[in-house]
């Protein structure tokens, strides 16, 4: 690479896959959803402020309008809940005691 | 007078063993009382995560010598505030090799050893400490005072005078007590990081550090026309890089958290710093950034609030920090609780030693000097129009534009702010906020 290839933004190296970088962080999964999202009140939504916002991209619209909703990589944040402006649409509690997001130790 | 019921299983229940939570245990535990100390993560700190850097000069009231055994990656002795336009960057570096000596000043670790270290010390003051256990709601009697906690275990309600909540940014128990007047998103930020390893001599030779000394890094600008920040912090052999992004400009932005990473380690200031490290960790979660303007209630009849729970985080652009305060609001929760249980008097009155001692401490008085310091540096112009402004000031003042002359500073002042569409009076104005609000 020439050294006038880096003045702007530098792409020297490649960017990891959505699933390598959650693939990094441990999740120990319970059966029991700890999110539930109410599909009827997504599908009148027009903002859909957790598509954009939830750092692990559990909320995925769907083509008949509705949200596809996973709890299983969840860091257990509360953006969704804090970002939606329909009352009542995301419910959330923490996931079972033990389960869910595990940060590591040394 | 309030009579503690006497079917308790402890004196003082503690939610969440954070670092606020381990401080009110250890604080209780050794005023002699019987203390219960529940974590929803499988080890305490498993849950938690913040940038990188921890000020435990408090810790001197509860843990002695703390700095010998606490498990920290480097003592901060270099502090960066870097301001990024597009493709500048102007560093503002503070040296203090002192700094990596007792008594020291902040030092970087990772949460999940840093909180497993605390309540270690909880337990070793007396606590008892249950794990992979959370809390799902609150237990009243027949007048609505708090007498304890519900749990997801077979069995699993747990009954004591006071309850310590310290179940961190979310607070599900000082919402379900009414405690907060209204969760309003621009309240908070979502703060994501990546844990990037490279080996140790490489960090130590692009940061310029030797040993165990550590470089902190706030950055403005950079985040993708996000409101918020960045920061990078280097641990031994990780450098924790991320942003922290106002909630409701992230979701009006149409660009993703990750996204928004991944630009600012592409910025030509940054890069060379990051290169060749692979991601080792990535991670998520909210802060309350808004300071006083949010705050609960922190003390009702027989439950107390503190760190996280009650929003003592101080986001004052250049002070970000949280973990102290979340470890002496702790403390003086812990101390309020075990001298309420002293009187007698659980109620909210017999606990309010609780707010007189935040509001003595650095802990409310910082939060009040500081009060409008937030607001000013997640406003619209310190995000968007400052960085580029500043960086075509400092680019201009030290290009050599030979055979032109020298323009002028005040000149290019006035030329750089037009061009940044920043009006006179909103500079002096924010300046003006500025000098008061930093005090």
């Amino acid at each position: 690479m020439s050294p006038t290839a880096r003045i702007e933004r530098d792409n020297a190296w490649p960017e990891i896959s959505f699933e390598e970088r959650i693939g990094t962080a441990e999740f120990r999964i319970h059966e029991r959803a700890h999110i539930i999202v109410d599909g009827d009140s997504c599908r009148g939504c027009s903002t859909r402020e957790c598509v954009v916002a939830c750092p692990a991209n559990l909320f995925v619209p769907t083509s008949d309008g509705g949200i596809l909703f996973n709890y299983e990589n969840c860091f257990e944040c509360g953006t969704c809940y804090l970002v939606c402006n329909k009352e009542g649409a995301i419910t959330w509690t923490y996931p079972e005691g033990g389960y869910g997001i595990v940060f590591h130790r040394t | 007078m309030t009579t503690p019921a006497d079917d308790r299983d402890a004196d003082v229940i503690v939610v969440g063993a954070g670092p606020a939570g381990s401080c009110a245990a250890i604080a209780a535990a050794r005023a002699g009382k019987s203390v219960i100390l529940i974590e929803r993560g499988p080890f305490p700190g498993s849950k938690n995560m913040y940038g990188g850097v921890v000020y435990p000069r408090i810790l001197d009231e509860l843990v002695p010598s703390w700095w010998e055994t606490a498990p920290v990656q480097r003592w901060v002795v270099k502090r960066s505030t870097m301001v990024l336009s597009e493709t500048g960057a102007l560093n503002i570096d503070f040296r203090a090799n002192a700094w990596g000596a007792p008594p020291y000043n902040g030092a970087t670790a990772y949460r999940p050893d840093f909180d497993n270290w605390l309540a270690n010390h909880a337990v070793e003051t007396g606590a008892r400490l249950v794990c992979s256990t959370t809390v799902t709601a609150l237990l009243r009697d027949d007048k609505g005072r708090v007498r304890g906690v519900s749990t997801d275990r077979p069995d699993g309600d747990l009954r004591a005078p006071v309850v310590i909540a310290c179940d961190g940014v979310n607070s599900f128990l000082a919402k379900a007590s009414g405690l907060y007047p209204h969760t309003d998103a621009s309240n908070y930020t979502l703060g994501v990081k990546e844990t990037l390893a490279l080996p140790k001599h490489v960090i130590d030779e692009r940061f310029g550090v030797r040993d165990n000394q550590g470089v902190d890094i706030e950055i403005l600008g950079g985040t993708g026309g996000v409101n918020g920040g960045g920061f990078i912090y280097t641990n031994l052999d990780t450098i924790a890089l991320g942003a922290v992004l106002k909630l409701p400009k992230l979701a009006a932005q149409q660009k993703r958290p990750e996204q928004i990473i991944a630009e600012l380690k592409r910025h030509p200031a940054i890069s060379p710093l990051i290169e060749g490290a692979e991601v080792k960790e990535y991670s998520a979660h909210v802060i309350p950034e808004a300071g006083l303007d949010m705050m609960p209630t922190m003390v009702a009849d027989g439950m107390l609030v503190a760190g996280d729970a009650a929003a003592l985080c101080l986001a004052a652009g250049i002070w970000l920090e949280g973990v102290n305060f979340a470890m002496a609001s702790g403390m003086y929760a812990g101390r309020a609780a075990a001298e309420a249980l002293d009187k007698n008097d659980v109620s909210a009155r017999g606990l309010s030693g609780y707010t007189d001692r935040l509001e003595e401490s650095f802990v409310l008085r910082d939060h009040r000097k500081l009060r409008k310091v937030p607001h000013l540096v997640l406003s619209d112009r310190v995000q968007h129009k400052y960085p580029a402004f500043v960086s075509g000031v400092v680019e201009r003042i030290f290009r050599v534009d030979n055979p032109t002359p020298k323009p002028g500073v005040r000149r290019i002042v006035r030329e750089e702010r037009k061009k940044a569409g920043i009006g006179l009076l909103d500079l002096l104005r924010d300046g003006w906020t500025g000098m008061r609000g930093f005090g």
